[in-house]
């Protein structure tokens, strides 16, 4: 059990230095993660993990080439992607093969680090555009070099639709299959080895009356002293091991999946659309709170897309759910007329909206201080480590136990950004052991992280 | 170590049965225990136990078996730009009570004020604050604010009273606008435009505790009526007649500031002002004098002459006692040495004309006090005020409008006010609460609260300070202004009257937006001016020697530091809790005697003690008021013929519910006496003492009292040295330590090997270093540290904090309880827990006394403010069995509430008594339902309105758990992230502890001691190394906080020399 376990930490953390991979810079660090994952592998267990290395790394090679342009994605994710899709037109036009539309490169240039001022100086091509999307202009974004705009131009243009997605039901059914057939070889086999035994004491009982011994007398199963005495031991381990555990999980919810007012795919948005999580999320690497948007945050898209065209959505318990509908939600709470394309406002001109009464699914004690920015904008770790594939996710459930335990564990073994934030300069000792050569890594333990009043005060 | 000691109380000095009892007992109560031995017949049998072992484990597992609830998470519909949610907004704004000012900055939490701290950008105020002002951000969610406003006491409508003032106005007749001393300049043009609307009416200024008697005499003195800026900073020599200009006097958080910058003193630079007192009472002023004498309030004016003619002449003064004799000649010698400043508390128009002619003799106009600047804090002229009673009662006055004075409560003759009140047709308050005088008015309308309003300050000539609200208005209030604007017929609204003023003034958005965000506008340099006095001294003189004198007790009326002059804080349970810094008491007022006088009144010394909370009441009889009875508590350094009562007490019910005075439930007396019938009118200004009799009653009362809990059994814990001493012999603390300490800093072993030797080298580089350290200042301290325990000394490879506390500086204020309690979350606990000293207070300050009980004018009185010292070898540590409480990397002793199970181990450790537990569940904070502790006091602090104050970064402890200062982690945690946000490391100052903000007198350095820049490593490494020590050091504590020596600039330290101190000889009773 204790090696199986390990064995998902090591594929976990494999798939964990992937995604963060997608979004490096540096192709070098690849290396890097996998020394620092190779190091924490207990030695016990390098056997098995070897095998498993090499399927894994021939993964990495074929998703490193696949994105030729990580420069140009990750500027898109960060700066177009609330807006545009490459290839749908969402808020914004979509964006693949914007270069040959355009008049020139240098408009191009221009209009994205002002697109007032071009529609100021009465650029036709301008102000069709403005018109054609509504007379919003878009965001300027002055600090964009030339290069970086090629890069994401490159970028939205090497993006292909996706292939049909072939029927993964023959796939998912196998080893379903698998364990029911093991299931009924052993019970066919159990009940095998029960009847031959039954056979044999029987036969051995008429051997010994044809012979004239005499018979042990028989003693029921439910009369044998040593069967009871087993029975009673196993129940007592048993239901110790049940009290304790439940006395253990009380009160946490890992995988509590409640019904949300509005039916909000994450996979719609983040995974299908490709929207930054720090869009939507923004307080996220400024405030203990990563914040859940209000109601004008959707507005800025949902302004404009008013029905949902993507594929099928299913509530896990597989009821269809009318996406357009659920948009719809959306327009009651933020007081959005859709007809009239205006919000509702009082006689005040304040926009009548209310605000939507999510049920919070990640929940800590009030004894307990999280912080998110702490470990976003300082530690730099992905959501996807504590919230799961988010991405994936039509409907969020709690991926993470978020036990005491489970945070103590990843601040025992998660490196703090030691050598890249002059913060922890002040820690001179582990930088002179560094030097030395007698510490490799500081984790967040050694500075402090596993105090109680880190989290609790 | 010297043997210096001090005593905590009377008791203990004298050593009676009842303190040794306490000593002896430590718990105040009986133990719910039976000791006998019979077992089956004790209380608490073993089959209860059992029986009660099996219920809590039954209700436990009930308990926790429930469902989780369903929470929600619900943001903003639309989010306002400038908020993220979680993180603080500060906004500069004023702090406003009639003429009290404070420049200050608004924390808010999601669009709520949560805590309240001082804009440094105020050259008045320089970052500052008071009790009072930390505390004003309760009052903003206090329940007995008024939701609408009333009309002949029922819910009415801004409409409808509109329009019946607005009649009532304009059908004739005297109408009357009385306020307190208003300093908004626009306020003041409001007022202008409506009394041009209406020249019927008229304007009258009124302040509780009056400034009259000094103004009148400005005026006479100089031709102003006014006040005039002073600048005890610069002073040599400060005398103060009476006037506690630390604690209540004009504008304390100034003036504490200026004075602790002429006080901050170091073995390089040992020059401190010489601060000469003479008061009746026992204030923290007083404390804080090099010399003090007591007089009684009425030979005050004998003493302002005395020392005019000693300086004048050279005369010998020939006053009430040797003491008052000496300090009065030797201040009258070092003010003729220049830089001297006289002040007076006296509200008497002769008085202040003497010390006018004091300070013009001794050139401090121009130097110490500037007529270039003059203050605004207090204009009201006490004879309008009993003029317009007068009118009142003659049925003259038709229409009466009052704001920010409440006088049927606080007025001399407030029943006299009542009456006439009665006589008046349109009555109008703009109380927050149906306060005294709001329930006798025919409407209310109340006002905002300073947090929910614009407005603007001027507490000096030409400097100016603006207020922004922080919160929109809670209830259906309106702006004080808006309402007379409203009457005056105007159109336009306060707000945008007082845009345009101040962008008008201002000239331009920018500057506008500037200003605001500084909150204060102030010229570059302060115009400085002096005055020529052209006052008749003579006659002043002649009158005040013609006064009678008074032979037998007097008694004065004083403002507590905590409540002020009453108004809202009277319903502020944090104020009410708040120890008073000399009495120590809480939630009451008492009469204040000497214990010479308590002696003489009762000889069974035990009824008198702070030990024993029943305290003796009398009956003071002062001629033309009712008598009052109150309790006794004795207070060492009163003068043996004076009294005092503190004002603020004796409330109505609908001022609030921890205001209350009367009955309480139980049907037990609660919340004091009003004493403002004792103050005087004296034809010309009040006069806050009289002759009064005392008689002895044979009823007892309950008083809260804090301190002589938590006894340090007299160990020597403050360093005191006269200014000679110190400039002698700096290093005398330090050679002490030394001395005890430094057989420490090497191993025995190491020594006998001449320190070279193998066994040395053995141990490390730490051990072999330590032989060398006589030679070394630090290393007797380093050896110290690791040689003098058993235990691993704790390793801080990043941050170390420390703090350090001035003891010269500290003026025992209290604004550092009340700015730790809102900061964190500390629980009121009410009068009936601290009278079983479970009071909750993170950070006390504890005050000692020595001289002669007998002889007030020997009286030497010191302040310790004392709070966890985050031991790196903390005994408290030790014992936790659970370990919820231990040491971090940072240097802090930490505390985890959700692993405490409340054993007490750990207090009963704790050498500094700085641990508090959770006796009942004060907040609500426990899963079990009807928990809550009540008491019908302090309850509102529970209630949703005021929970609204809560820092919601800090858990709020529930029953069972132990607690105590944390050096607000909340905020270290806070600045680290910033600074590993923004990569770099954290600055020195970057993060300050509440009470250090709080601080007005900048007592309190806090910082990294492992940053050789940081100022308190300077401070413990070169600065102040000689009057650096830490309290208990010698039982090898390690304690974090330090605290620098106390050094007073006077001839002779009572505490500790045999002759002069009977509280060590104890001698006296």
């Amino acid at each position: 059990m204790n090696t199986g376990k390990h064995f998902l930490t090591i594929v976990y953390k494999l798939s964990a230095s992937c995604c963060s991979f997608a979004h490096t810079k540096v192709k070098g660090t690849l290396i890097f993660k996998i020394i620092s994952v190779l190091v924490t592998i207990k030695p016990t267990l390098r056997k098995i993990a070897h095998s498993t290395f090499a399927i894994l790394i021939a993964v990495f090679a074929s998703i490193s080439t696949a994105n030729a342009q990580p420069d140009g994605k990750a500027l898109f994710m960060s700066n177009c992607a609330s807006c545009h899709n490459p290839l749908k037109d969402a808020t914004g036009p979509a964006l693949k093969g914007v270069d040959e539309r355009v008049p020139s490169k240098e408009w191009l240039y221009d209009w994205i680090h002002n697109s007032a001022a071009v529609i100021a100086s009465g650029d036709a091509y301008a102000n069709k555009i403005y018109g054609d999307w509504g007379k919003t202009a878009m965001t300027a974004f002055p600090s964009l070099s030339e290069e970086e705009i090629d890069a994401v131009i490159a970028y939205v243009n090497s993006v292909e639709p996706p292939a049909a997605v072939p029927t993964q039901g023959g796939a998912v059914a196998e080893p379903e299959q698998n364990t029911w057939l093991y299931t009924l070889i052993t019970v066919v086999l159990l009940v095998f080895t029960v009847i031959l035994w039954r056979i044999n004491h029987a036969l051995r009982r008429v051997a010994l009356e044809k012979q004239g011994l005499p018979n042990h007398k028989e003693v029921p199963v439910y009369r044998n002293k040593v069967f009871i005495a087993i029975a009673v031991v196993v129940l007592i381990i048993g239901a110790g091991y049940w009290i304790t555990n439940g006395a253990v999980e009380m009160g946490r919810q890992q995988n509590y999946m409640p019904e949300q007012p509005i039916f909000y795919s994450h996979k719609v948005h983040a995974g299908v659309n490709q929207i930054n999580c720090q869009y939507c999320h923004a307080g996220v690497t400024k405030s203990k709170q990563a914040m859940i948007p209000s109601t004008n945050v959707c507005m800025n898209c949902h302004m404009q897309i008013n029905e949902y065209t993507g594929e099928q959505l299913y509530t896990h318990e597989g009821e269809e759910i009318n996406g357009t509908a659920e948009i719809h939600k959306l327009y009651e709470y933020s007081g959005w007329n859709p007809d009239k394309k205006a919000y509702n406002r009082d006689a005040d001109g304040n926009i009548l909206a209310k605000p939507i009464e999510w049920v919070k699914i990640h929940n800590l004690p009030d004894h307990v201080y999280f912080n998110h920015s702490q470990h976003v904008a300082v530690g730099k770790v992905d959501c996807q480590r504590c919230h799961g594939e988010i991405q994936d996710m039509d409907e969020v459930f709690q991926f993470s136990p978020l036990s005491m335990g489970w945070c103590i564990n990843c601040h025992r073994e998660t490196e703090v950004q030691f050598a890249n934030n002059d913060y922890y300069s002040i820690f001179e000792k582990y930088h002179e052991e560094i030097k030395a050569g007698t510490r490799t890594s500081v984790t967040v333990d050694d500075i402090g992280g596993t105090e109680c009043q880190k989290c609790h005060y | 170590m010297s043997q210096k000691q001090y005593w905590k109380g009377l008791e203990e000095l004298n050593e009676t049965e009842a303190h040794k009892e306490v000593a002896a007992n430590e718990f105040r109560e009986e133990l719910p225990f039976d000791l006998s031995g019979k077992l089956l017949d004790a209380n608490t049998p073993r089959r209860d136990f059992l029986k009660f072992l099996g219920f809590s484990t039954a209700a436990a597992t009930l308990a926790a078996s429930c469902e989780m609830p369903v929470r929600k998470a619900i943001p903003y519909a639309i989010k306002p730009e400038e908020i993220v949610p979680g993180v603080p907004n500060y906004y500069a704004s004023t702090f406003v009570d009639g003429g009290d000012y404070c420049a200050v900055v608004v924390k808010t939490r999601d669009g709520r004020p949560i805590k309240i701290e001082g804009n440094e950008k105020s050259s008045i105020t320089q970052g500052g604050t008071s009790a009072r002002v930390q505390a004003s951000v309760l009052n903003l969610y206090d329940n007995a604010r008024l939701r609408q406003p009333h009309a002949d006491g029922k819910e009415a409508t801004f409409e409808a009273i509109d329009r019946q003032i607005t009649d009532g106005l304009n059908a004739g007749g005297q109408a009357y606008l009385l306020t307190s001393t208003i300093i908004s300049p626009t306020t003041k043009a409001v007022i202008a435009d409506f009394l041009a609307k209406y020249p019927n009416a008229k304007h009258i200024t009124y302040d509780p505790m009056s400034y009259s008697g000094m103004l009148l005499a400005n005026e006479v003195s100089y031709g102003k009526r006014a006040l005039p800026s002073y600048h005890f900073e610069k002073a040599n020599t400060i005398v103060s007649l009476g006037a506690d200009f630390l604690g209540t006097w004009l504008s304390p958080v100034e003036f504490a500031k200026q004075y602790s910058k002429g006080r901050k003193i170091n073995a390089k630079h040992a020059v401190m002002s010489k601060h000469y007192h003479v008061e009746p009472t026992h204030t923290i002023t007083g404390a804080k004098a090099d010399e003090r004498a007591t007089c009684r309030p009425s030979e005050m004016g004998k003493v302002a002459v005395a020392l005019y003619n000693a300086i004048a002449n050279g005369a010998k003064p020939n006053l009430g006692s040797d003491k008052l004799n000496k300090v009065v000649a030797n201040a009258a010698k070092d003010l003729k040495n220049g830089n001297g400043l006289v002040v007076c508390g006296s509200n008497d128009k002769d008085t202040q004309v003497v010390v006018n002619a004091i300070n013009s003799a001794i050139g401090a106009n121009g130097t110490t006090i500037n007529w270039g600047v003059t203050s605004n804090y207090k204009q009201g002229i006490d004879s309008d005020m009993v003029a317009l009673t007068d009118a009142m009662n003659g049925g003259k006055v038709s229409a009466l409008m009052i704001h920010g004075v409440n006088p049927v409560y606080d007025y001399y003759n407030g029943q006299k006010f009542a009456d006439g009140l009665g006589k008046v047709a349109v009555s109008v308050s703009f109380a927050d609460r149906m306060d005294e005088t709001a329930q006798k008015c025919k409407y209310v309308v109340p006002d905002h609260n300073y947090l929910e309003s614009w407005g603007d300050a001027e507490p000096k000539s030409g400097y100016y300070s603006l207020m922004q609200p922080g919160i929109a208005p809670l209830f259906k209030t309106r702006a004080f202004q808006d309402s007379l604007l409203t009457w005056a017929g105007s159109s336009t609204s306060y707000g945008d009257m007082w845009k345009a003023y101040w962008m008008n003034k201002l000239g331009g958005q920018r500057n506008f937006d500037m200003a605001l965000q500084d909150g204060v506008i102030e010229p570059s340099e302060m115009p400085v001016s002096g005055a020529s006095f052209a006052g008749d001294v003579n006659g002043a003189i002649s009158n005040i020697q013609a006064k009678k004198a008074v032979s037998g007790t007097e008694v004065v009326v004083y403002q507590k530091i905590s409540l002020g002059y009453g108004g809202a804080w009277s319903n502020n349970p944090w104020l009410q809790e708040m120890p008073d810094p000399i009495t120590k008491a809480t939630w009451d007022n008492y009469l204040c005697v000497s214990p010479q006088r308590a002696k003489d009144m009762d000889e069974e010394l035990t009824s008198i003690t702070e030990v024993v909370n029943a305290k003796r009441v009398v009956k003071i009889s002062v001629e033309g008021a009712e008598p009052i009875e109150l309790p006794i508590v004795v207070v060492p350094g009163m003068h043996n013929d004076v009294v005092a009562v503190a004002v603020g007490y004796g409330r109505d019910a609908k001022v609030g519910m921890a205001a209350r005075a009367g009955l309480d439930k139980w049907g037990k007396e609660i919340g004091g006496k009003n004493v403002y019938p004792l103050v005087g009118f004296n034809g010309n200004t009040f006069s806050y003492s009289a002759a009064a009799t005392v008689e002895k009653t044979d009823k007892t009362y309950d008083v809260a009292i804090t301190q002589t809990h938590n006894s340090y059994e007299g160990r020597p814990i403050i360093h005191e040295y006269t200014l000679d001493e110190f400039k002698k012999d700096p290093e005398h603390l330090m050679n002490e330590r030394k001395k005890e300490l430094e057989h420490y800093s090497h191993l025995p072993w190491e020594h006998k090997e001449g320190g070279h030797g193998a066994a040395a080298a053995a141990h490390g580089d730490g051990h072999a270093a330590a032989p060398m350290a006589s030679h070394h200042d630090d290393n007797w301290e380093e050896g110290f540290r690791k040689n003098g325990t058993l235990y691993p000394v704790f390793d801080s490879p990043g941050i170390h904090w420390g703090m350090s506390i001035d003891l010269t500086s500290c003026i025992g204020c209290g604004a550092c309880v009340v700015g730790c309690q809102a900061e964190n979350n500390v629980s009121v606990v009410g009068k009936t827990h601290v009278l079983k000293s479970q009071e909750m207070h993170w950070i006390r300050i504890d005050r000692y006394f020595s001289g002669s009980p007998a002889d007030p004018d020997t009286i030497q009185t010191v302040f310790q403010p004392m709070m966890c010292q985050h031991c790196d070898n903390a005994p408290c540590e030790n014992v936790c069995p659970v370990s919820a409480t231990n040491h971090s990397s940072e240097g802090l002793n930490q505390m985890a509430y959700n692993r405490c199970i409340g054993t007490k181990y750990c207090a009963n450790n704790c050498p500094y008594k700085v641990r508090h537990f959770n006796w009942m569940d004060w907040n609500g904070a426990d899963c079990f339902e009807d928990n809550l502790y009540e008491d019908y006091r302090r309850d509102e602090m529970n209630s949703d309105l005021t929970r609204m104050v809560l820092n919601p970064d800090v858990t709020v402890r529930s029953r069972g758990v132990m607690e105590k200062c944390s050096f607000c982690v909340q905020r270290l945690q806070e600045a680290k992230l910033q600074a590993k946000k923004e990569g770099h490391p954290m600055r020195d100052g970057a993060v300050r502890t509440a009470c250090q903000q709080a601080c007005p007198t900048d007592a309190i350095v806090f910082g990294n001691v492992n940053d050789k820049k940081s100022a308190i490593y300077n401070l413990r490494k070169s600065e102040q190394k000689e009057r650096v020590n830490y309290v208990l050091e010698q039982i090898h504590t390690l304690p974090n906080v330090n605290y620098l020596s106390l050094i007073r600039n006077t001839d002779e330290i009572i505490a500790g020399d045999e002759d002069k101190d009977d509280m060590l000889n104890k001698i006296m009773f």
